[in-house]
């Protein structure tokens, strides 16, 4: 069968002929605004903080099996490469949140004209990078420290 | 799209052909349960993050002691089950609006099983720490 979304661009005028409808520009054509580059990263985000929660339960896996296997995924946890990953995961966490939140306030009815948005988007990313910096900051002080106790 | 002429292949109205590839009445559902699930997430991942502090760096007694505590696997198995329910609406809309043909439907069951398993393990291996704290005492 035709796909329904093509079919549909087929209509017909008043006299019978068939017209193919009008379609709407594609993105490149629009200006880049900050509202569509966070509105795609919510999404980007939600994918990779699935991926980070895919890996956190692999970490608890790992603690469930037996200290062999938490040694290793210490060790892996450890590497500098799944340091930066996990930077990632709290960044995309934290914004995917942050616009979590402002879709609720957009569901509820509020803030969504157009100003409003746009007075917003800026606040989000600032939001995100603050709480993001500060909480990656902390975590390795903590993680440190209690390491350091550990000897 | 654009470049052949306009032409009908089925004898069906727009109507007919569109019923049943949509929603299906069941689009509102989704959405609510996607929200629902956000707001809920949002209490539970809060009280995750004030775990990290106590979890970073932690040896595995460390974790068995944290995680077999009733209070603390109760929201972490509320945790991973919301999680991994919100994460198979989000992805799910996701597949819909970007894979189609023939991959649309396996890819959007692929992404149910997995979902579905990753958080299964999720749910098993908070009860294996329950067991290993319990055993401990």
């Amino acid at each position: 069968m035709q796909d329904v979304r093509r079919a549909l661009y087929v209509g017909s005028r008043s006299d019978g002929t068939l017209v193919q409808r009008p379609m709407s520009p594609h993105l490149q054509i629009y200006r880049r605004r900050l509202s569509m580059v966070l509105s795609i990263s919510n999404r980007i985000t939600g994918v990779i903080a699935t991926g980070g929660a895919a890996l956190g339960v692999f970490w608890l896996n790992a603690a469930a099996k037996g200290e062999k296997s938490y040694t290793t995924a210490s060790k892996v946890a450890r590497n500098p490469l799944t340091r930066l990953m996990l930077f990632g995961w709290i960044v995309s966490v934290v914004y995917h949140t942050v616009g979590g939140i402002r879709h609720l306030i957009w569901d509820s009815g509020h803030r969504f004209d157009k100003k409003e948005v746009n007075e917003d988007g800026p606040v989000a990313v600032r939001v995100t990078v603050g709480v993001s910096v500060v909480l990656t900051a902390l975590l390795c002080l903590v993680g440190r420290r209690r390491a350091k106790k550990r000897g | 799209m654009n470049a052949h002429d306009p032409h009908i292949d089925v004898m069906r109205s727009h109507l007919g052909r569109a019923r049943g590839l949509g929603a299906g009445h069941s689009g509102a559902g989704h959405w609510w349960a996607e929200r629902a699930s956000s707001a809920v997430l949002l209490p539970l991942s809060t009280w995750f993050v004030v775990q990290m502090f106590r979890l970073g760096g932690a040896s595995r007694a460390d974790v068995v002691e944290w995680g077999g505590k009733p209070v603390n696997a109760t929201m972490l198995i509320a945790l991973i089950v919301a999680t991994f329910y919100h994460a198979r609406l989000g992805l799910q809309v996701i597949v819909d609006d970007y894979v189609h043909g023939h991959a649309h439907l396996p890819t959007r069951l692929l992404i149910k099983f997995g979902t579905f398993l990753l958080g299964l393990l999720g749910v098993i291996s908070v009860i294996r720490l329950v067991v290993a704290h319990g055993s401990t005492k």
